[in-house]
Formats: C-alpha cells, structure tokens, sequence
C-alpha cells in the first residue's frame, strides 16, 4: 500500500511544515518514506514543490512519476493546477481556495477556480479565513492538512495530531494547541 | 546513537562522515551541498569531538585547507556545488598528485536541470582527469554507508576520493540506519617530502605512480560491494550509475539485467559480462553520457548502445522516472493534460530586500546613460535581471562582475558597473577588484552588502565588517569608497554618490549595507523564542 503526495504552494507559505508533519506521522507508524524538495533560488516568492512517497514496501524513486500522485496538496489554487499531470485517475486535490497574487499575469480567479472545480476529487476552503477566525494566522497549513487527512489513507487522523504534538512541541503548548484546533476545523470542516 | 534517523541525502553525508572519525569539514556554501556543513556545524558529536567546520571563503580555500589536514594524518571533508569544482580544480587535481595521508572526501553535489544553477557540468569528469577514484551514491542510506568505504578508500590507495551526488539525493529526505562513531585519527605527520613538494622531478615520479596505480584502482571497482550485476537473462542490459538505479527500478522492478555502477573507474570487466548477457545494453545516468562514453568506447561500434547520445534519453537536463520509464519503453503515465489557468512563478526578491533599493536607485541613475552596462555576478541580486528591474546585463560566474566592467572599461564602455554582493566579493572578486585598481579602470562597483550569504540561506558571510578596510587596502582611493543605507528614504543620497562616481575615471566602490530580511527575521524569531 502506498500514498504519493504532491505539496506545493510559494515559497515561504509553510509546505515544508507539512510534510514535517506527515513525515513524522509515517515514521512512527513505520512506514517507509521518500520526501524530495528543491532548496535555494526557489523559496524566494517563487513556486515551491515537495515529493512526499509513504509506502509499506520500498520505495525506488525520489520523484512521483506522472499520473501516479494520489493526492496534490496545495496552499494556493494555481499551484494545485500545476501538478495536475501527476494526478492519478482515482486521485484527490486539497488545496486553499484563495490565490495568492505576486505576479502580473495571474490567471483570471472564476476560470481558475472552474478549472479546478471540473476535476473529479476536489476540495478547496478558504484556509487562511479559518485560522484567522480560530485565532491562530499562522497554522493555515495545518487547516490544509486537517483537510487532507480524509485522503491520506495509510495516515489516520489521530497519527496526524500525534505527529503535531511531535513536531510542534518545542515550540509550545500554545503552538501546539493552535495548531491542533487548526487540523481539526479543516478536518471537520469537510465532513 | 545507532538506529533509524529521517535524513536528506546532504544529511546522511555528513553524518557517515562524521562517524567515519572526521576531524575537520572545509566548505563553501552552494546549492545543492550547503546542508552537509550545516549538519556537521550543528551535530552534537562533532562539536564534542571539536571537528573544524568554519565556512571556508571559496572552495579553493577549502580543499587546499584539507589538504593540510590530511598531510598532518587526519581525516578531512570537502564540499562543494559543482561549479565549484572549477574553482578547486587546481588543488584538486594536484592532490591527485601529491596524494593523500590522512583520508580526503570531496563532495560535489551537481545540479542537473540547473534547480538553482549556471549550468549542469558532470562532476565525475573531474574524478577520471585527476584519476582518482569516485562514488556515486544511489540513495540515502548508501550516502551514509560510502563515507565510511570513501575514508578506507582513500587512505588505502593514498588519494582523494570524489563524491557525486545529485540535487534529488542532496534534498530528499528517507530513514537511514545508522551505527556507532568510530575514532579519529591522532595526529601523524606524513614525513615524506618528495611525495609534496610537486618539483618536477617529484611530479613526475608522483605521476607515474598515479598512472601505474589505475589497473588497482579498476580492481577495486570490480570488487566494491556497490558494483551490483542484477543478472535477469534478459535480452536488454542497463547500466545504472548513482540515483539513475532507483529511477530504472520504479519502471521496471524486475525482467531487466541491470549493472548497478557506483564506484569508478568504470568496473570494465563487468561491462563486458553484461554485454556479453545481453542483445544491447541501455546506459543510464544523471547529468552528462560520462559513462556512455567509455562503454561506447570498450564495446566497439557494432555492440547497441543507447542512452542519452542517440536521443534515447534526453541530452541534458535531469533523468526522472518519467524519462527513464519511456527509454526503458514504459508508455506515458499523465492522465490529466496541463491545466489551463497557469502562469510561470519565478523566484523573487524578498520584500524590503535592500537589493531591491540598490536595483531602484541604479535604474534611476541609468535612465541617463543609455550606453550603460551593469555586470552582474551570483547571489539573490541575479534576480535584478527579472523583472521589475531589468537591471543587469550579465551573470557568468562568481567574481565575474567586476572584472567583466573592467575589461568592457577597457574596450570603451561607459559607465562600466559592476553588482557584486558581499560573499561573491571575498569568495572570487577581490583579485577582480586589484586588477582593476592596478589597471586605474574607469568602473563603479557596488558591493551589496547584506551581512550573510543570503541565497543559500544565510550563512556566515567571511568579509562582514571588512569590507572599507578590504577595498581601501586593494588601494581604492577612500573619497571614492562609499558606505550607504539601502532604504527609500535614502534614494536622494545614493543616486547622487552613483552619479558622481560614474563620472570619476577610475575605480569606486560603493557598498550599499542594510541585513538581509531572511536572517533579520530569523534573529527576531529567535529572540521572541528564547522569552517564551
């Protein structure tokens, strides 16, 4: 069993956080795990991207290869468009609904937004509104994640909140907490 | 601390290096190999064990440091991005010739696809011109397991040994097993002058040893337990060099014979029974047909050979399983076309980056020279050439900017200005910069100086706090070195120093000097941390 996650988002939106989390989540349920990204020039405001692979056998490749990611988790809506030819047939996109314009041509948002709409999993929420409203501005990504976690079926739920416990808990107990209620209103938020 | 630990391939280097007995790791920051220096500077076993891990101000630096830590009988690490190979490349090749005491890895992570780079040389090149030997790593765990091989290695045939790795193996993260660190080694002076003082005489002796050592080296190709012939009987053989493997594996797990190649020189016998098992024979590998070349060249013209000089692969750019997958004649995996509503993202600088008052008030200024031309050099300032600012002519190499204004001053340009940032200037461009004192050339120079090396992420910086002192030293004249504040509210101030000075005929430095917003950040982030 497998899952193939393509991240991406802009530099600097917190993608890497999430595949920290999903990382630590997989490791201490003994999965094995592959997570490639590209660092330097890119993280400046530019399109960022990760390779999250977690299987029970092994893994070859670094890289997904096309038509075999089962879910493309974004935080900005033209992202996701990006990685679509790596979506598989039976395959999910989570991703934040609200562009993030830092470029003259930006796509025009209703034909974007219809463009992914069309796609046959698909399921979008304004992520920063939500942490916004809990208080918590900086755990966006974590709404994304709690969004995924109906998709991520090697990973339940409770090992996601574990590995935020995990990762975020040097941090704080109030990071931690943000965080959690964060997970929790994009998880619940699409039930 | 034996186990399993989530390690970058970067990661995995460093610490097989580390419990590989290393006592010092010299390096110049570039992507994809910063992380490697970065692990060892925050290791807790090496800062026990007291290992030296200072960035270095260029890679030549760097290796030639090493290079002495090996003569006195430790063992020492190199690491590097692939150009700066180049700028090593005479220490490198001459520790070819003097060879080693202590064991010397050097790392060279090679960016195909150029993810963040000015072009896509193949690393193991320099291995066979130096004749030394080389790995290539496969995967993460191998990164860890070959440093220990590597520093056995070296010390047993007395030579540097090459590391290649590639930019998806230096940033890609798996679980490695990890075991116990062994010792260093203690202080052992090689007494052996002939071997180092590279005299002709002695570099002749020296170079024919090199030469009548190679067969060994081939020897040890054979017999390295990372040479692995996956005999299927199949019709189609695969030569697999380094990551290339796992890309083969995720098309075909099985059905293919495959030659898994991870140290070299070429194990020519193993070519050999593989072509003999086989009708023809696929080479795979990242970055330049290194290998194709030679096993072109050891199975004659009339043995198929394919990969990426008959179009099999493509010429350049990075393997993926994508590409491995069709030239292993695996149909096309997208089920989904591109989407529609796309638009290219291109990295930018940062918001209130002062680079980005330095591009402001040049344009400015430039709006009044149509003749200027700004050469510009490598940092997150090479993004002035995007737009909005347009504001560069040329990027070629590190230190290239003030050199390349001087010689464009010689042949008549005016105003001739060169952008350098503060790294880039001590790493390569201060030689640049005496020249053209000595040569009284009529550039302006500005040193943007953000106090970090900010592209890689914000390294310790070897001139921060030197700079007046450096270029008054080089002999800039002090009324035509200039220290200003990048900010708007300055705009008035610095285009009026730019103005004049690209009136004066002779060399000016202006350093505009503002924090990098990345590091600023992170300093902030950390003090709020700390009263948590």
């Amino acid at each position: 069993m497998k899952t193939d996650i393509k991240l991406s988002g802009v530099g600097g939106q917190g993608i890497l956080s999430i595949a920290t989390v999903i990382g630590e989540a997989a490791t201490a349920a003994g999965l094995r795990l592959k997570q490639a990204e590209v660092h330097g020039m890119s993280q400046r405001g530019g399109d960022v991207q990760s390779d999250l692979r977690l299987s029970t056998d092994a893994i070859h490749s670094d890289l997904i290869p096309l038509g075999e990611a089962d879910l493309i988790l974004s935080m900005e809506p033209m992202e996701a468009l990006r990685y679509l030819p790596y979506l598989s047939p039976s395959g999910a996109v989570v991703t934040a609904s609200k562009p993030f314009v830092n470029i003259p041509d930006y796509p025009d948002e209703t034909a974007l937004l219809e463009e992914l709409d069309a796609l046959p999993k698909v399921m979008r929420m304004d992520i920063d509104a939500v942490a916004r409203g809990l208080q918590a501005p900086r755990s966006a990504n974590m709404v994304l994640l709690g969004m995924a976690a109906h998709h991520l079926g090697i990973l339940g739920p409770d090992a996601l909140r574990q590995a935020i416990r995990t990762v975020f808990g040097r941090k704080g107990a109030k990071v931690v907490e943000d965080n959690l209620k964060a997970f929790d209103a994009g998880y619940e938020g699409i039930q | 601390m034996t186990g399993k630990r989530l390690l970058l391939g970067d990661e995995a280097l460093a610490l097989g290096a580390l419990h590989a007995g290393l006592s010092g790791v010299y390096a110049y920051p570039g992507t994809p190999s910063t992380e490697i220096t970065e692990f060892i500077q925050g290791d807790p076993l090496a800062k026990e064990r007291g290992v030296r891990s200072r960035w270095c101000t260029n890679e030549k630096t760097a290796m030639e440091a090493a290079l002495g830590m090996s003569y006195a009988g430790k063992r020492a690490l190199v690491c590097m991005k692939h150009v700066g190979m180049n700028v090593c490349a005479d220490a490198f090749v001459n520790a070819g010739i003097t060879g080693v005491n202590g064991g010397i890895v050097v790392v060279a992570a090679d960016d195909p696809s150029m993810h963040s780079s000015q072009n896509e040389q193949d690393s193991r090149f320099y291995g066979k011109f130096a004749l030394v030997p080389i790995l290539e790593p496969a995967d993460q765990q191998e990164c860890y397991d070959m440093m220990a091989h590597a520093f056995r290695l070296s010390e047993e045939v007395r030579l540097p040994v090459l590391v290649r790795i590639v930019t998806r193996l230096a940033h890609s993260r798996a679980a490695v097993a990890v075991g116990e660190a062994g010792p260093q080694n203690p202080l052992a002076p090689d007494g052996e002058r002939g071997r180092w003082v590279l005299l002709p005489g002695n570099a002749r002796r020296q170079y024919d040893a090199l030469v009548a050592m190679q067969p060994d080296l081939r020897q040890r190709s054979l017999a390295s337990p990372y040479n692995r012939f996956e005999d299927a009987g199949a019709p189609l053989g695969v030569i697999a060099c380094g990551i290339a493997y796992n890309y083969v594996r995720e098309a075909l797990p099985d059905g293919i014979s495959v030659l898994k190649v991870s140290q070299y020189p070429l194990p020519e016998d193993r070519v050999r029974e593989l072509a003999r098992a086989c009708g023809r024979i696929l080479v795979v590998e990242d970055g330049q047909p290194f290998a194709e070349e030679q096993v072109k060249g050891l199975l004659g013209p009339d043995y198929p050979v394919s990969g990426r000089l008959d179009g099999t692969l493509p010429r350049t750019g990075e393997l993926n399983p994508d590409n491995v997958a069709k030239a292993l004649g695996r149909p096309e995996g997208a089920v989904h076309a591109p989407a529609h509503n796309l638009a290219p993202r291109p990295p930018q600088l940062c918001q209130g980056c002062g680079h980005r008052d330095v591009y402001t008030a040049l344009n400015q200024v430039l709006a009044d020279y149509p003749e200027a031309r700004v050469f510009g050099d490598i940092g997150c300032y090479t993004l002035g050439a995007l737009p909005p600012y347009r504001a560069i002519d040329s990027c070629v190499d590190m230190g290239a900017s003030i050199t390349m204004a001087k010689g464009a001053a010689d042949a008549g340009i005016h105003p001739a200005i060169a952008v350098i940032g503060d790294s880039t200037f001590t790493h390569s461009g201060m030689t640049s910069l005496l020249d053209a004192v000595n040569d009284n050339a009529a550039i302006t120079v500005i040193l943007s100086d953000n106090l970090t090396t900010a592209m890689t992420g914000g390294q310790d910086s070897a001139g921060t706090h030197k700079f007046e002192a450096i270029c008054l030293a080089l002999g800039v004249e002090r009324a035509h070195l200039h220290v200003v504040i990048p900010l708007p509210k300055n705009m008035e101030e610095i285009t009026r120093i730019i103005r004049e000075e690209i009136e004066y005929k002779g060399v000016s430095v202006i350093i505009p000097q503002r924090e990098c917003m990345q590091t600023l950040a992170r300093k902030q982030r950390q003090k709020l941390a700390n009263k948590a």
